[in-house]
């Protein structure tokens, strides 16, 4: 316990040294994240119309985010799956990184939601006892179990294997392979439960159909690895921590693959709604070409198309077999995917409106620097994980400072 | 990428990682953190312009609506009352109305006699204290009137924002939505802190002091029914309905969602609602489902019946019905 303790207070002083390149982006953040807290206490007691939503348009960018965001934590996933049940060594490597990011992300997606609620102060309602919950027949309550448990899920094994590194012990396995194995099926869940939210409601047909789950979990194995792929050349460029290309180009395979079945679940889609267009393609019409005037939604999307088309060029063609041509598909990818899945989904559920009014969303001012804020925050977690975790993966931070550290493999235990 | 395997990356001894304090790391470190917390203070600030009252720990605590006694509910109505004549210069007389035995009311709008005048939505947005500061406050009231073309009942082609000098427009016909009151309610059925739920009598209600403001149940509704205070209410003191039904008319507070309740503070007591009363050409038809004398029973079994959106499954207690 006192160890314990006393790894606490390292990891707490660790937090705070570093070049001047981790304090300017360390202030940077903060001070984003210090904005969108201050962008939100504005909407806290002005109401939320601070921002663009109204009552036919009732869920905007939060909501976008968080849909999105959701997926990203889930494809750590796509990590753990090689590392643990493939058994590739050097996913073995980065496979903590993926499931810090995987605890950043989700947070983010719970102060999304939270910065959604018209009354966050009563936010303990929906927590048993003090609330009354309405389980199971509410998706959105299965939604808060299924969030909350993928985050302990990851604290649990994050902290547990960094933990026993720095005591340089071997971490014994039944106290974390089981959460391992029981984190695979619950990053699924929590992007299904989360497509569920939309497929669920009988009256939007643009969400009601079987098809956004796969969607869902296909398009967020294309952004979350690219994300991944993204910040491990900045962890090997700036910190004391080399990982290799092998598990960058393992990520490329899983997200080639993953962006295949993503555009071809699009086309599927587009044939069923244009094909024979019905009324219930209008959100579709909508969103891809404008409807009774309106076409707020059209450079958006088409924007998106033609960012994911550029990735899955880039990424089936040999140019992404190098670091440049990947970044330039990863980069396209991730982008393409936010502004399809985040906004492209959300809004067009309420435009038209079930009674076939158009009435179209913009985030306000307002709005926009609260989601920055988040976006910085959720940053700001990762940065901090990522920081404080290097000196104990590879060696130079541990209990017993006397001992020879092993900086050969340095992963051995993870 | 080979040229960077040069980047060292042996790890730092531990001197190197783990700087001990010394006075002048802590003096910096202290600075760093004053400067940290008054960012903190910063950021936080418009905070202190809540309202007075507007969080309290009485109303953090506050039970579900369900789980009151009798007791507290009095207490708590007493507080309402005071909050209301605090805020609004009005105490209203706030009772709590429960549903009667025997009783499901029922709704039935007559399409060939409705002319669109949109009396209905006005009276509504007076009778249930909502703001009427400008013109886009209209678009709280819980009924939406529709103009439609003729030739089908089409709500692409329809639009709540026609505008003529003169109403029934040529050509047009029109068709007012609002809550259904539906007995498979989607709306109540998503809400993750059953702050809404079906009354006895077959309202479907919300708990103002429960609702978390998630919109969910805005999304689930399959009929654009219901409403979300995005501000809190401006009404003028001689404007305000002192009538006030706990779970209908109440002024709400900003973040709460709301919706039509039949006027379950009039129809209770026996009395029409307000969109029905204020009706010119006597399109709407209210009563007890249960009663089999009843008018609306009457227009359900004589008249010929449109289910709006049947195909979702809703089973609504609202009916539209066509005289010819």
């Amino acid at each position: 316990m006192k160890d314990y303790i006393t790894f606490l207070f390292r990891v707490w002083r660790l937090s705070f040294q570093g070049g001047w390149r981790f304090y300017s982006w360390m202030t940077v953040l903060t001070v984003l994240s210090l904005i969108g807290l201050r962008a939100w206490a504005v909407q806290v007691v002005d109401g939320l119309q601070t921002t663009g939503l109204t009552n036919q348009v009732s869920w905007g960018a939060y909501i976008a985010n968080f849909t999105f965001l959701v997926g990203v934590a889930a494809a750590a996933v796509m990590l753990v799956i090689p590392a643990y049940i493939y058994k590739k060594e050097h996913m073995h490597e980065v496979v903590l990184f993926g499931e810090m990011m995987a605890i950043a992300v989700i947070v983010m997606c719970l102060l999304f939601v939270t910065v959604d609620l018209g009354h966050p102060d009563r936010f303990h309602h929906m927590i048993p006892p003090f609330g009354v919950f309405n389980f199971p027949g509410s998706i959105l309550s299965w939604d808060v179990i299924v969030l909350n448990g993928y985050l302990l899920l990851n604290l649990h094994i994050v902290g547990y294997l960094l933990y026993c590194r720095y005591r340089r012990q071997a971490p014994t396995k039944r106290f974390y392979i089981p959460f391992v194995f029981l984190s695979i099926a619950w990053a699924v869940s929590i992007h299904t439960v989360t497509a569920f939210l939309y497929v669920g409601l009988a009256g939007r047909t643009y969400w009601h159909h079987p098809l956004v789950p796969s969607r869902f979990l296909a398009s967020a194995f294309v952004a979350g690895p690219a994300l991944m792929i993204l910040t491990f050349q900045v962890i090997r460029r700036v910190t004391r921590f080399w990982i290799g290309d092998e598990p960058i180009f393992t990520l490329r395979m899983i997200m080639t693959v993953a962006m295949v079945i993503n555009m071809f679940l699009l086309g599927c889609e587009l044939f069923t709604e244009f094909y024979y267009p019905t009324q219930h393609a209008a959100a579709a019409q909508y969103l891809y070409f404008g409807l009774h005037g309106h076409s707020g939604l059209v450079p958006w999307i088409w924007t998106a198309i033609g960012l994911n088309t550029l990735g899955l060029g880039l990424l089936v063609a040999p140019v992404s077999r190098r670091i440049f041509g990947l970044n330039i598909a990863c980069v396209a990818s991730f982008i393409g995917i936010w502004t399809e899945k985040g906004m492209g989904l959300i809004i067009p559920g309420f435009v038209p409106t079930p009674l076939g009014q158009v009435v179209e969303y913009l985030p306000s001012l307002n709005e926009t620097l609260v989601c920055l804020g988040i976006w910085a925050f959720g940053a700001l977690l990762y940065s901090w994980m990522v920081h404080v975790a290097i000196p104990i993966m590879n060696g130079s931070l541990s209990a017993h400072p006397n001992f020879s550290p092993n900086p050969a493999n340095p992963s051995e235990t993870l | 990428m080979s040229d960077d395997s040069h980047h060292d990356v042996s790890p730092k001894t531990i001197e190197q990682v783990y700087k001990p304090l010394t006075r002048r790391t802590f003096l910096k470190g202290a600075a760093a953190s004053m400067v940290g917390m008054a960012g903190l203070m910063a950021a936080l600030k418009p905070l202190l312009e809540l309202e007075k009252g507007e969080i309290t720990l009485e109303g953090l605590l506050r039970k579900h609506y369900r789980e009151l006694g009798p007791e507290e509910l009095r207490k708590i109505i007493g507080l309402i009352s005071e909050k209301t004549e605090r805020e609004y210069g009005v105490r209203p007389n706030l009772h709590d109305r429960k549903p009667s035995e025997g009783v499901e009311f029922g709704y039935a709008l007559n399409l060939s006699r409705c002319v669109g005048c949109r009396k209905c939505a006005h009276a509504c947005l007076k009778e249930n204290n909502q703001s009427r500061d400008d013109a886009s406050d209209i678009e709280m009231s819980y009924i939406r009137v529709l103009e439609m073309n003729q030739g089908a009942i089409n709500l692409e082609t329809s639009t709540a924002y026609y505008n003529p000098t003169a109403v029934p427009q040529k050509d047009k016909y029109y068709m007012p939505v609002q809550c259904h009151q539906c007995r498979q309610s989607p709306c109540t059925k998503v809400c993750p802190v059953q702050a809404t739920w079906q009354e006895k009598d077959g309202v479907v209600v919300v708990d103002y002091d429960w609702c978390i403001g998630c919109r969910y149940c805005m999304a689930a509704c399959p009929y654009d029914a219901r409403r979300f205070n995005y501000k809190k209410p401006t009404i003028p003191k001689q404007a305000i309905n002192p009538n006030q039904g706990y779970l209908s008319n109440r002024i709400r507070p900003k973040g709460v969602v709301e919706k039509c309740t039949f006027c379950l503070h009039r129809t209770r007591d026996g009395k029409y609602p307000a969109c029905l009363e204020v009706c010119p050409t006597g399109a709407r038809v209210f009563g007890n489902l249960l009663d089999p004398d009843s008018e609306i029973n009457y227009v359900l079994n004589n008249k010929r019946v449109y289910i709006l959106k049947e195909d979702v499954g809703t089973l609504p207690r609202f009916y539209y019905f066509f005289d010819k």
